[in-house]
C-alpha cells in the first residue's frame, strides 16, 4: 500500500512538473519575445497557447539518438538522474496551511539536499556522451552547482534560525511579515544562487549555447532531451515555489484558497523575474562565476545569517 | 587545350615523375602532450559566424592554442571570374562578403574602371557612397549583435538586427535584392534611386544614432558584458600593423588608419566625418569602434544625400560604355574601406573580354589570421567572443 501511494505521489510530481514545464516554455517564449520586440507564438490558439500541446508530441515522436561512442546504459538513464531529484524536492514545499506533500521534520534540509543530487546526473550524462563539449559542460556544471549550494543553503539557514524549526510547515507557521525586510539580503542571495543552481542565464555556462552548443546534453535528442528541459523548468518552478513560501510568506498572506492563489502568484512573479534576467544579461565566465559566488554571495549570506541569529535571540 | 589521346586501358598508368621544383610538404605529426584536450569548434557550431573550424587545444578551460581551419566555403570565385566577362563577374563579387555585398561590388568595379579608364558620373559616385555607408551600418549590426549573442545576450542581437532590417529594406526598394545586390556596376550603378527613397533614407539616418546610443548604453554599459569583453583578446597596435589587420580590428587597437581618409577615393574628401579609434585593442574596443562608425556613417549619408540634389537624376552610368568591356592589356589594383577593413581587388587583363586574373585582398582573411595570436591564454568562453570580434565573413575568407 505504501508502495502504491509512493507511486501515485511520484506520478503526481512528474505531472506537476511536466505541466509546469510545458506552460513555462510557452510563457518564457512570450516573455522573451516581448523583451526582444517580437510577438512569440501566436498562430496556434489564442496567444499561441496550443503551441504547448503541439510541442509535447513533437518531442515524443522525435528519434531517440544514442551516439555510437556513448556509454549507452548510463547515457540512457542519466536524464532520469537529473530529473528525479528535482521532482522529489517539490514534495516538501508547503502549499497549504499545515500541509505539504511530504511534511518531513527535516524538510528544509531535504529541500536543499535533493536538487544537489541532480549534479550527479549531469556529470553522468556529460561523461557518458563521450563528447568534449559535453564533458566541459559537465565539469562546469559540477563546479558551479556545488559552489552555489553554499550561499543558497546559508541563505535558507537564516530563515530556519528565525523559525527555529526544520519542518517547512512549522517554518510557515512561524513566519512573520517583518521577516521580508529582515531576510531581504538572504532572499536576494537565495534567488541568485537558485538561478545558478538551475543553470539558467546569466549562469548558464554548463549549456552555454554559443560556446558548448548545448553543453552536457549536446548529444541528447527527442524525449531524453525533453527530460532535461523538464528538469530545468522543474528546478525553476521548485526554487520559485520554495522561495515564495519561506522568504515571501507564501499562503500566509490570505486565508484559505486565496492564500494558495497568492502563493502561486508570488511564485509566478519569481519565475518571470528569472526569465527576465535570463533574456537581459550576458553570460558570466567560469572564473567570474566562481569569484562572484565565493567573494560576494557567500559573505553576504553569512552576514545575513548572523543578523538573523542575533534577531532570533530576541524572539 | 589538351588534345584527347587514345590511352590503352590494359596498360598501367605511368608513374608521375618527381618534381624537383619544390620539396614535398611534410605535415608535422601533431603530438599533444600532457593533459590538454583537443576540442573542435565547428565547422558547424552556433558561434563560428559561418563555416569555420577552430581546433582548440585546451588546458582545462584555458586556450593554449587555437587554429582556424578555413576553406569550407571555398567556391573558387577568383578562378570562376576568369571565365566570365567583366560585367558577369559582378554577381560573383556579391558572394564574397555576403554581409556587405556592396563593398565587393564597388572594389571590383573600381578596379575595372581603373583598368579600362572609365570615368564614373558624380551622381553615381554619390549613390555608391550612400549605399556603401548604409552597407557599413548593416554589416556592423551583424558584428555588434552577435557580439552580444556570443556572450549570451541574445536580446542585443535582436535590437541590432532590427536596424539591419531597416537598411536591407532600403536596399530592397533600391535594387530588389536583400543580400546579394549586384548594384554597383562598372561605370556606375544599375538603377537610379526610386521615388521617395531619399526621404526613407533620411528617416533611417535620423533614427539610427539614437538606436545606436541605446545599444551603447544597454549592451556596452552592461556590467557583465564589460567584464566579459574588457581586456580580452588584446591586440597591440604593432601586432595589428605587422599582421596586416585593417578596419575596425586595427582601429580598435589604436591604429588610426582608414582608407576613406588616408587614401581618399570617390567623393569621400568632400564629406566631413571622423574615424573612431579605440585604445586597448580588446574585444570591447573593437566592437565599440564599429558602433561609433555606424553613427559616423549616418553623418556621411546625410551629407551625401544633400550633395545628391546638385546632380541631374538619371546620370548614373558612364557615357560610351561598350556592351562588352575589353580593356587594354595591363593590370590594376584598387582598394576601398569595407566594413571589415581594406578590401582590394587586383585585376589583370590580356586584352580579351574576360579578366586574365582576379585576386581579392580580403580583410576578413587577414583579420582571422590573428585568432591564434589574440586568443592564446584566454578561456574557451573568451575564444568565441574573440572570434566574433574579428568579424570574419567566410564567404570572403575562403572566396
Amino acid at each position: 500500500m505504501t508502495f502504491l501511494w509512493g507511486l501515485l505521489w511520484g506520478l503526481a510530481a512528474v505531472m506537476f512538473i511536466a505541466g509546469g514545464a510545458v506552460i513555462g516554455v510557452w510563457w518564457e517564449r512570450k516573455v522573451a519575445a516581448r523583451i526582444q520586440m517580437r510577438l512569440g507564438p501566436q498562430q496556434l490558439g489564442p496567444a499561441g497557447v496550443l503551441q504547448m500541446i503541439a510541442d509535447v508530441p513533437k518531442l515524443l515522436f522525435k528519434e531517440d539518438i544514442v551516439p555510437d561512442n556513448a556509454d549507452k546504459p548510463i547515457f540512457r538513464y542519466a536524464p532520469m538522474a537529473v530529473f528525479a531529484p528535482i521532482a522529489m524536492s517539490v514534495a516538501v514545499i508547503p502549499f497549504w496551511a499545515g500541509w505539504a506533500p511530504l511534511d518531513s521534520t527535516v524538510g528544509m534540509v531535504f529541500y536543499l539536499a535533493f536538487p544537489s543530487i541532480g549534479v550527479l546526473g549531469i556529470l553522468l550524462s556529460a561523461w557518458s556522451s563521450h563528447n568534449t563539449l559535453a564533458t566541459i559542460g559537465g565539469m562546469r556544471a559540477a563546479a558551479q552547482m556545488v559552489s552555489y549550494e553554499v550561499p543558497r543553503s546559508l541563505a535558507v539557514l537564516s530563515v530556519i534560525v528565525l523559525a527555529g524549526s526544520l519542518q517547512p510547515t512549522e517554518v510557515m507557521d512561524a513566519w512573520q511579515w517583518w521577516w521580508i525586510p529582515l531576510t531581504f539580503v538572504g532572499f536576494v542571495v537565495y534567488f541568485i544562487a537558485s538561478i545558478a543552481e538551475m543553470n539558467r542565464g546569466p549562469f548558464d555556462l554548463p549549456e552555454a549555447e554559443s560556446e558548448l552548443v548545448a553543453g552536457y546534453f549536446s548529444d541528447y535528442s527527442g524525449f531524453r532531451w525533453a527530460i532535461f528541459m523538464m528538469g530545468e523548468y522543474g528546478a525553476l518552478i521548485s526554487a520559485s515555489l520554495f522561495g515564495a513560501a519561506v522568504f515571501l510568506g507564501g499562503y500566509r498572506w490570505l486565508p484559505g484558497v486565496a492564500g494558495l492563489a497568492v502563493f502561486l502568484v508570488l511564485a509566478m512573479v519569481l519565475i518571470t523575474a528569472v526569465m527576465w534576467i535570463k533574456w537581459t544579461f550576458p553570460r558570466l565566465r567560469q572564473d567570474q562565476l566562481m569569484t562572484f559566488c565565493w567573494t560576494v554571495l557567500t559573505p553576504l549570506a553569512i552576514v545575513q545569517l548572523v543578523v538573523a541569529g542575533v534577531v532570533a535571540l530576541w524572539l | 587545350m589538351i588534345e584527347p589521346q587514345d590511352t590503352p586501358t590494359d596498360q598501367a598508368a605511368p608513374a608521375l615523375p618527381d618534381l624537383d621544383c619544390a620539396p614535398d610538404v611534410v605535415m608535422p605529426e601533431v603530438i599533444y602532450e600532457g593533459d590538454n584536450t583537443i576540442v573542435n569548434i565547428g565547422p558547424s557550431h552556433p558561434s563560428t559566424h559561418g563555416v569555420c573550424r577552430v581546433i582548440v587545444e585546451l588546458d582545462g578551460e584555458i586556450v593554449r592554442h587555437a587554429e582556424p581551419v578555413i576553406g569550407h566555403l571555398h567556391r573558387g570565385i577568383e578562378k570562376m571570374a576568369e571565365n566570365r566577362t567583366y560585367l558577369q563577374v559582378v554577381p560573383l563579387t556579391d558572394r564574397l562578403d555576403y554581409v556587405g555585398s556592396m563593398y565587393a561590388n564597388w572594389a571590383y568595379c573600381r578596379a575595372v574602371e581603373r583598368l579600362a579608364g572609365i570615368r564614373v558620373p558624380e551622381r553615381a559616385e554619390y549613390i555608391r557612397v550612400i549605399v556603401c555607408e548604409l552597407q557599413r551600418i548593416a554589416s556592423h549590426m551583424m558584428a555588434i549583435g552577435p557580439a552580444g549573442a556570443d556572450t549570451g545576450a541574445t536580446s542585443a542581437f535582436m535590437y541590432t538586427f532590427w536596424q539591419r532590417e531597416l537598411v536591407v529594406d532600403l536596399f530592397e526598394s533600391l535594387c530588389g535584392a536583400r543580400l546579394t545586390y549586384n548594384y554597383v556596376r562598372p561605370g556606375g550603378v544599375s538603377f537610379d534611386l526610386p521615388d521617395g527613397w531619399i526621404e526613407k533614407c533620411r528617416e533611417f539616418v535620423a533614427q539610427h544614432p539614437a538606436a545606436m546610443l541605446e545599444i551603447d548604453r544597454f549592451l556596452f554599459g552592461n556590467v557583465i558584458f564589460r567584464a566579459r569583453t574588457k581586456g580580452i583578446g588584446v591586440l597591440d597596435a604593432d601586432d595589428a600593423v605587422s599582421w596586416g589587420a585593417s578596419g575596425p580590428v586595427a582601429r580598435g587597437s589604436g591604429v588610426d588608419w582608414d582608407l576613406r581618409r588616408d587614401d581618399p577615393y570617390s567623393v569621400y574628401p568632400r564629406f566631413d566625418f571622423s574615424i573612431p579609434v579605440g585604445d586597448n585593442g580588446d574585444v570591447y574596443d573593437r566592437t565599440r569602434v564599429r558602433l561609433w562608425e555606424a553613427i559616423e556613417s549616418c553623418r556621411i549619408i546625410g551629407q551625401a544625400l544633400d550633395g545628391l540634389a546638385e546632380f541631374e537624376p538619371g546620370t548614373i552610368k558612364a557615357d560610351g560604355m561598350p556592351r562588352l568591356l575589353a580593356p587594354r592589356p595591363g593590370d590594376a589594383y584598387d582598394h576601398i574601406e569595407s566594413a571589415r577593413g581594406s578590401l582590394g581587388v587586383y585585376l589583370v587583363s590580356d586584352g580579351s573580354v574576360r579578366p586574365y586574373r582576379m585576386k581579392v585582398r580580403s580583410p576578413a582573411f587577414c583579420n582571422l589570421a590573428l585568432l591564434p595570436l589574440v586568443s592564446e591564454g584566454y578561456t574557451l568562453s573568451d575564444l568565441v567572443v574573440i572570434l566574433g570580434s574579428l568579424d570574419p565573413v567566410f564567404g570572403e575568407v575562403d572566396r
